[in-house]
């Protein structure tokens, strides 16, 4: 009977890798067949053989020469991190006021903030870009940052965060006569750096891949992030496969790197933002 | 409001300057917009400035009731949801997999993971081509399966270019069809969505639900000589009924907004405004006929929809889950 039990868990064992072997296969041959494809010369590009017949690691190169892919991979990289600060910092003085403070109010605008959190974006992007016009920031850094600097999410989810962190600290921080500031800062801040990481590293890859909002924003070659570089790219170079792959295996990579890097942190954003609070 | 003493008001003071950054950007780019697109939604607001703008009552939303556009993609925006339930149970699936403790088990949750956390432009490029009838690799291996099936005459679908669906809707107007039944952009759609949601956000919610259920539960009906079927009929799946209920209004929520991203890189909407969403229309309306106050119209029904939906979802949700 332990014998028979054994065996039955071995096989269910080896069936359960045989399926989840299947899955990532499934999962990963897209990006295979890009890597192929970004090493084959033009004239393979439409042949049905996946594997070049000739390895042409110059298409990387060539990316470069035929866009200003360097300036893409910069303009995204840097509005990410202006946006990744700003809304780091904002949301966590804002969960600090929810989760921290006590002061008249302040469950009742909690609430409130709570309920927006269902807005679709859809229906503040075309008031948002009327006010951007009117600002005269369309077409410049300012005006793809400053609008995505706040996220109701973020001060949800640093409040809930700055909840399950023990209070004992600055309360003998605050009998000490520290300042809020410092008590925020020096105390706070640096017990709550796991969920700051969470959130730094979801706002950080949510701007490095945005695209409505680039797409309506930018005017000018030298402003375009990668997904609207990939999108004229394709747009006026489309049968060259080749290069568009290696440009996709590019733009790839960081957000690859990132996850494997921060993994940790990914795993518990998600959990975080699935518990309802 | 009663008045505040001293302290209260020094608190008040110290929380609203802790607030204040976050409260403004709010204000200013949520708060204030929503109600701004309710007003221009009255208004006849045309970028191109042809005409004056002008109040006209609600003319945007009668125009919307009998503009056939707007149905054809309304129903465009509905038919994407029928990845919403594929999703789910694939990431189920992923997920009971993932909780047996294999060997190995990080490795596969990072690999399955991958496709969601690379989603976005350059992805949709690579299905676009992909996608390709004549030498995708999708249709590579489509063929080459019928091949060795003894049917070399087998041609894939036409993926991206196709209007066909599994539902045989028209193309003009709002109906079946019956030649239209097969498979087309839409699905093409479906599929990569599903490539990119399991094994994403939904098999990580499910994998920590599977860790929290029980283990006296599942036990005792081991013990009670329970299938292993029925153990996760029963026992499980009724467990995991909370986490269910999220994905599904996040997956509405998402859904009925969703699409633009698709139909602006790999189809600009068609064939024939097969794979136009709502989203995708209301940014054409805007940005591209520069009808905006008719474009806010769309934007507010879309958002009734979800409030309407949100509400709905909540009633009959909290129902499912007491038990």
């Amino acid at each position: 009977m332990a014998a028979e039990n054994m065996r039955g868990a071995k096989g269910r064992s080896f069936w359960t890798h045989v399926v989840l072997i299947s899955l990532s296969l499934f999962a990963l041959a897209p990006f295979a067949w890009m890597v192929l494809a970004s090493l084959k010369p033009l004239s393979e590009v439409e042949s049905v053989n996946p594997v070049p017949t000739e390895w042409r690691w110059d298409n990387y190169a060539k990316v470069f020469e035929q866009v200003p892919f360097a300036r893409y991979y910069f303009n995204s990289v840097f509005v990410a991190a202006w946006v990744t600060v700003l809304v780091v910092l904002t949301s966590a003085m804002a969960g600090y006021a929810f989760a921290r403070l006590r002061w008249p109010g302040r469950d009742l605008l909690f609430r409130a903030y709570l309920g927006t959190m269902m807005i679709p974006g859809l229906v503040t992007m075309i008031p948002n870009y009327s006010l951007m016009v009117n600002m005269k920031l369309l077409d410049s850094f300012q005006g793809l940052v400053i609008p995505a600097a706040f996220s109701a999410f973020g001060t949800f989810m640093l409040r809930q965060f700055m909840m399950s962190v023990h209070p004992a600290l600055d309360e003998a921080a605050e009998i000490d006569g520290a300042r809020p500031w410092q008590i925020f800062w020096d105390i706070v801040m640096p017990l709550c750096k796991p969920g700051l990481a969470t959130l730094a590293i979801f706002t950080f890859m949510g701007s490095y891949g945005s695209f409505f909002w680039p797409l309506i924003m930018v005017k000018s070659e030298h402003l375009r992030t990668l997904p609207i570089g990939m999108l004229f790219f394709d747009t006026v170079y489309g049968r060259q496969t080749n290069l568009l792959m290696a440009a996709s295996v590019m733009n790839v990579i960081p957000l690859v790197a990132l996850f494997v890097a921060g993994q940790k942190f990914f795993v518990r954003g998600i959990l975080l933002g699935g518990v309802k609070g | 409001m009663k008045k505040l003493n001293p302290k209260e008001r020094r608190n008040l003071m110290i929380g609203l300057s802790f607030l204040l950054p976050n409260l403004v950007g709010f204000l200013l780019f949520t708060l204030g917009p929503v109600a701004f697109s309710f007003g221009a939604s009255f208004t006849n607001w045309d970028l191109t400035g042809i005409e004056p703008l002008q109040y006209i009552g609600i003319d945007n939303f009668a125009n919307m009731f009998s503009d056939s556009q707007f149905w054809l993609y309304f129903v465009n925006t509905l038919y994407f949801l029928i990845g919403l339930p594929l999703a789910i149970f694939g990431s189920l699936g992923a997920a009971l997999l993932l909780h047996q403790k294999v060997k190995g088990q990080v490795v596969y949750r990072t690999l399955l993971y991958l496709p969601s956390v690379t989603s976005g432009v350059a992805v949709m490029i690579l299905w676009k081509a992909l996608y390709n009838p004549d030498w995708g690799a999708v249709n590579q291996i489509l063929e080459s399966v019928a091949r060795a099936f003894g049917h070399p005459e087998f041609r894939g679908p036409s993926w991206l270019l196709s209007t066909q669906n599994a539902l045989a809707l028209g193309v003009e107007k709002v109906g079946v069809v019956p030649n239209q039944w097969g498979i087309g952009a839409r699905e093409a759609l479906i599929f990569m969505g599903l490539w990119g949601a399991i094994g994403g956000g939904n098999t990580l919610l499910y994998l920590a639900a599977l860790g929290n259920v029980p283990q006296e539960l599942t036990e005792a009906a081991e013990m009670d000589g329970a299938s292993r079927f029925r153990i996760f009929r029963n026992v499980t799946w009724p467990q995991l009924a909370p986490t269910t209920f999220f994905i599904i209004v996040m997956g509405f929520i998402g859904g009925l907004q969703g699409g633009f991203e698709q139909a602006r890189v790999m189809t600009l909407g068609g064939p024939a405004g097969t794979t136009t969403t709502l989203a995708y229309y209301i940014y054409n309306k805007a940005f591209v006929e520069y009808q905006m106050g008719y474009a806010c119209a769309v934007s507010l029904v879309l958002f009734g929809l979800i409030f309407a939906v949100t509400l709905v979802n909540w009633k009959f949700g909290n129902k499912e889950v007491s038990y």
